[in-house]
């Protein structure tokens, strides 16, 4: 068992109404702090690790089973972020309770900080029992791309991705679809492989790029790096769904 | 026990002995738990119809919003020869009958006041007879003169500074519903019967006023069921026996609709909950063998057409306050019985499957009565079709079972009433925003800067003060309280001696259960000011004349809408508050008072006459509508702000509460299958926290932007968009209301 104090999370923020980040409806807690700087971002806010609200678990969990009643059989709570697993300990301790709870469990990664080095490995295997479902975005397949297009390398990541195959930990994989950043068809056939190789992706969504976030940038004073760069088309979304098989990954689908 | 050969294959005894349509319902009944498979498309006639009159719809707006209009024939019962929507169609149309001898014509109708009547005319160019103005003036009354007759000084002024508005004194209170269905089950002649009968006992021969006017008014009933029968005879119906088949069902129940939208022009003349009771027929001739699924669908294909044609000769000034032409032809499907059993049939199906086989349209306002216990297909087809259409709206039926049985209808936008059983009041709205201003300024109204209210003393200080405040809102809440209820008495007094709903009373028990209906607006914007001035620092900005114009908030506070119960439990008390000082007074012919929390597109007219609240809303701004929270107040999503419209307790605002939403599809769900599933989880989770009422919306605000742009645009002819309490055209609307739809809050996370 895993010791607990008043540990405090670091939150950015609540959505009580989260219908596309998991299962069902979603009680969706986004904590604060990122370390990668993806340049379609939509929520670049939350990357600062300084934040004045710091909630326990047991005031999130309080507050999200407020919400159980529209949950019904398939829904529950999704940590999100910035990236989660940058509050470990926070983390466990939320979802160990959740499950207490018999709330089913989200984590919505990039997997930027997955190691299998110690310490981080341990406390990574012990979230893993009181996680249900990873979110797991790959935002491109090839490392140079990779950091290019993100500021950090995606070795981590796709071993992420290979560690909850081999626990056989059900995974949805998002894919963002960038035009002139990672919407080529050798990047896709080569995501493809590597996806269609783990086994574990019940679900596998393309999310076409979008300029909503666009004002948090300017808020926040960041230069943006996609300027000029418009949503794909839906002639490119049609395109990245065939070439990714993802109608393929119906897991999602079971009862 | 009666037994005629209309009723063959009709089960039950206790219908057959009295006038009891509920029983004949629970008896006859077919649930079912199916799906949306057996539903059929339109038939040729009905896209031949609704073709036509979408041509007339669309002649209609391109004249400005009125294709013609009677100026020389007050409209009665039985004033107009008959009329069809098109005389080449005649034969086609299953169901027949409407207001005017031409489609779409509005009617001349002067008994609610003759001044609104030809200003109607004049306003969209017509001009009415002469002779009319002199007999309405000179020779006879109408409820408008009575109402001004008997009205205070203060009443007026109450009415000219906004304070109390939305008052029925010019117009029809409407709001009562006949039971529409007792003409199918019964004919007429029976129904004249009964009434006969509830004459001779009316009273034991001592004459108190009471029983005087009740005489009278079972004898105007009396003689406007004789004339539904003949208005049904000039269509070349006999209704004085009963139906004998479904299609005669469809017809017999229209006239006696038909015969309440000639006499009455009220804000809201709901049709009722008919679904359960045409199935019966339906069902009956399906299995004769006399009527096949596409015939059925057509007879309710038809029915609808007739619903979404009813029209009103308004003012511009109404049509400010109610936007688009709305009628509130409220149609209800789905519940339950008090025996636990669903009362969703096939029909109920049908009913909703009109949005799909003839669009989108705002009438008949389609309500589904809800509760997670409906049939899971018919909860996913219902919520299917809000994703579709955005055209209906929901109301919790396991909260008004238990208050008004399982036959009620729906009256108004959202207020409930038992059919047949039960007549409402109807009154409009105080404005407690404007109300907490006058507490705050001593009685005098923040925009005329007259004395409204006693000279109550205004708050001075600089920073105001919560107990200081709830001090002075309670006593101005108790002047308010009294004045709007005895205003609401007079009005009422006064429609029930000139302006008599004799056609849907006949439809209605002679002993008759009575609410009288009232409604607050401003609701969200009081909470947010009390909360302001509770847990952060309100500085009150005076004027030359020392009145509180502006508010400076210093620090955060708790709003309502995000499930935070500091705000919220002030929300829960203000509308007990309000209850209970309204309660205190008499309300005419002992009628039981209600309250609600909507407010319909009036919230755009109501926020122009409310100056800048504590809250932070700066004067003229809409108010939010209903019991919506205010615009941006919700931090945590829609769920945080359904939690906090759920915690206001239905029992104490028996008249609704309605709560508004849109939801942007991309939000909703990836797919169509989990847009429907997510929508039905919403609903089954607000619902079953007891709340009373949502409207859903599924669209993004780049439509709503372009419709506003591009209203020429074919796609958006029909696009309909639930606001407050009813839905409408989106083009329709004014620009200010355009606007106010687009900057309410939408719940899309990115």
């Amino acid at each position: 068992m895993y010791e607990y104090s008043q540990r405090k999370g670091s939150v950015h923020s609540i959505e009580t109404f989260g219908s596309v980040d998991g299962p069902g409806i979603r009680f969706v807690i986004f904590l604060q702090g990122c370390k990668m700087r993806c340049q379609y971002c939509h929520n670049p806010d939350t990357w600062s690790t300084n934040s004045q609200d710091m909630v326990s678990a047991d005031e999130l969990l309080e507050q999200a089973l407020r919400y159980r009643t529209y949950w019904g059989e398939e829904g529950g709570i999704t940590v999100s972020g910035g990236e989660p697993l940058l509050q470990m300990d926070f983390l466990i301790e939320l979802l160990q309770k959740a499950k207490k709870a018999g709330i089913h469990t989200a984590i919505d990664t990039s997997g930027s900080v997955f190691s299998r080095n110690e310490p981080f490995f341990q406390k990574f295997h012990a979230l893993m029992r009181y996680t249900d479902l990873l979110l797991l975005d790959l935002k491109h397949i090839d490392d140079t791309k990779h950091k290019a297009l993100t500021g950090c390398s995606n070795r981590n990541i796709l071993d992420m991705a290979r560690y909850l195959a081999e626990i056989k930990k059900p995974v949805w994989i998002r894919h963002v679809l960038v035009p002139e950043r990672n919407d080529y068809d050798e990047d896709l056939i080569r995501l493809d492989e590597f996806v269609r190789s783990l086994g574990n992706v019940e679900r596998f969504e393309v999310l076409p790029y979008h300029t909503l976030g666009l004002f948090k940038w300017e808020e926040l004073k960041i230069p943006y790096q996609l300027k000029g760069i418009n949503p794909p088309t839906a002639d490119r979304i049609a395109n990245a769904n065939k070439l990714l098989h993802t109608a393929d990954y119906t897991g999602y689908l079971k009862d | 026990m009666k037994q005629i050969e209309q009723w063959n294959g009709f089960k039950g005894r206790l219908w057959k002995e009295e006038i009891n349509t509920r029983d004949f319902i629970q008896q006859n009944y077919t649930p079912y738990d199916g799906d949306d498979s057996f539903l059929e498309k339109p038939t040729e006639a009905t896209n031949k119809l609704w073709g036509a009159l979408q041509k007339l719809q669309k002649e209609e707006r391109a004249k400005g919003g009125v294709l013609d209009m009677d100026t020389e024939t007050v409209s009665t019962i039985t004033s107009h020869a008959p009329g069809y929507i098109d005389d080449s169609l005649k034969d086609a149309e299953q169901v027949v009958g409407l207001q005017t001898e031409k489609p779409l014509k509005r009617a001349f109708m002067p008994f609610g006041g003759i001044k609104m009547a030809e200003d109607s005319c004049k306003t969209n160019g017509y001009t009415p007879a002469p002779e009319l103005h002199k007999i309405f003036t000179e020779y006879s009354k109408t409820h408008n003169q009575g109402v001004f007759d008997a009205y205070t000084p203060e009443m007026k002024k109450a009415r000219h500074n906004k304070i109390i508005t939305g008052l029925p004194d010019t117009y029809g209170r409407g709001r009562i519903v006949g039971d529409y269905r007792r003409v199918a089950l019964y004919g007429i002649d029976f129904l004249m019967e009964k009434k006969q009968e509830d004459f001779n006992n009316c009273g034991c021969g001592v004459m108190t006023d009471d029983i005087i006017r009740q005489r009278e008014e079972i004898s105007m009933q009396y003689r406007a069921l004789a004339e539904m029968k003949e208005m049904g005879a000039s269509y070349g119906f006999d209704i004085s026996q009963p139906a004998k088949n479904a299609k005669e069902a469809f017809q017999w129940l229209y006239f006696g609709y038909l015969a309440a939208i000639k006499t009455q022009n009220g804000a809201a003349m709901s049709v009722g909950r008919i679904s359960t009771f045409l199935d019966i027929y339906i069902q009956r001739d399906l299995e004769n063998g006399t009527l096949n699924e596409a015939e059925a669908q057509e007879l309710v294909d038809h029915l609808i057409m007739k619903f979404r044609m009813v029209k009103f000769a308004r003012v511009p000034s109404y049509n400010q306050l109610f936007s688009g032409d709305p009628v509130w032809a409220t149609v209800e499907v789905g519940g339950l019985g008090q025996d636990g059993r669903s009362m969703v049939t096939k029909s109920d199906f049908r009913i909703l499957h009109t949005l799909i086989n003839m669009g989108p349209a705002p009438e008949p306002n389609l309500t589904v009565l809800y509760s997670s216990r409906l049939p899971e297909n018919f909860k996913k087809f219902a919520a299917y079709i809000s994703v579709e259409t955005s055209s209906i709206q929901y109301e919790n039926d396991d909260v008004m079972r238990p208050v008004w049985g399982d036959d009620y209808s729906i009256c108004c936008c959202v207020s409930a009433t038992q059919t047949g059983k039960e007549m409402q009041f109807f009154g409009a709205r105080a404005n407690l925003a404007k109300c907490l201003l006058y507490a705050i300024n001593g009685g005098v109204d923040e925009k005329s800067k007259e004395q409204m209210a006693p000279e109550y003393k205004a708050i001075t200080s600089e920073y105001l003060d919560y107990d200081e405040v709830i001090r002075k809102y309670d006593v101005m809440m108790d002047w308010l309280a009294g004045l709007y209820v005895n205003t609401l008495n007079v009005i009422q007094f006064m429609h029930d001696k000139y302006y008599y709903e004799a056609a849907e009373m006949a439809l209605i028990d002679t002993d008759v259960r009575r609410t009288f209906a009232t409604g607050i607006a401003g609701f969200s914007h009081v909470v947010d000011s009390l909360a302001a001035i509770k847990y952060a620092k309100v500085k009150a900005i005076r004027d030359e004349d020392g009145l509180a114009m502006d508010f400076e908030i210093e620090g955060d506070f708790p709003r309502y809408g995000n499930d935070d119960d500091k705000a919220d439990d002030i929300a829960v008390w203000l509308l007990h508050t309000f209850l209970t000082k309204l309660k205190k007074h008499h309300t005419y012919r002992d009628s039981e008072p209600t309250t609600s929390i909507l407010t319909i597109t009036s919230n755009v007219v109501y926020g122009k006459a409310t100056g800048t609240l504590p809250d932070g809303r700066k004067s003229g701004e809409p108010l939010a509508p209903g019991a919506n929270p205010s615009y941006g107040a919700e931090k945590n999503g829609l769920l945080a702000s359904l939690n906090s419209v759920a915690k206001l307790p239905y029992e104490w605002a028996l008249d609704g509460i309605s709560n508004t939403q849109t939801i942007n599809p991309d939000a909703l769900g990836h797919s169509e299958d989990e847009r429907v599933n997510n929508l039905t989880r919403i609903m089954d989770g607000y619902f079953d926290q007891g709340a009373h009422h949502l409207n859903v919306n599924v669209f993004g605000i780049d439509k709503l932007k372009d419709a506003m742009e591009h209203p020429e645009k074919e796609e958006y002819q029909n696009f309909t968009i639930r606001v407050s309490g009813y839905a409408v055209k989106f083009i329709d609307l004014t620009r200010e209301q355009q606007l106010d739809v687009i900057a309410r809050s939408e719940h899309v996370r990115i």
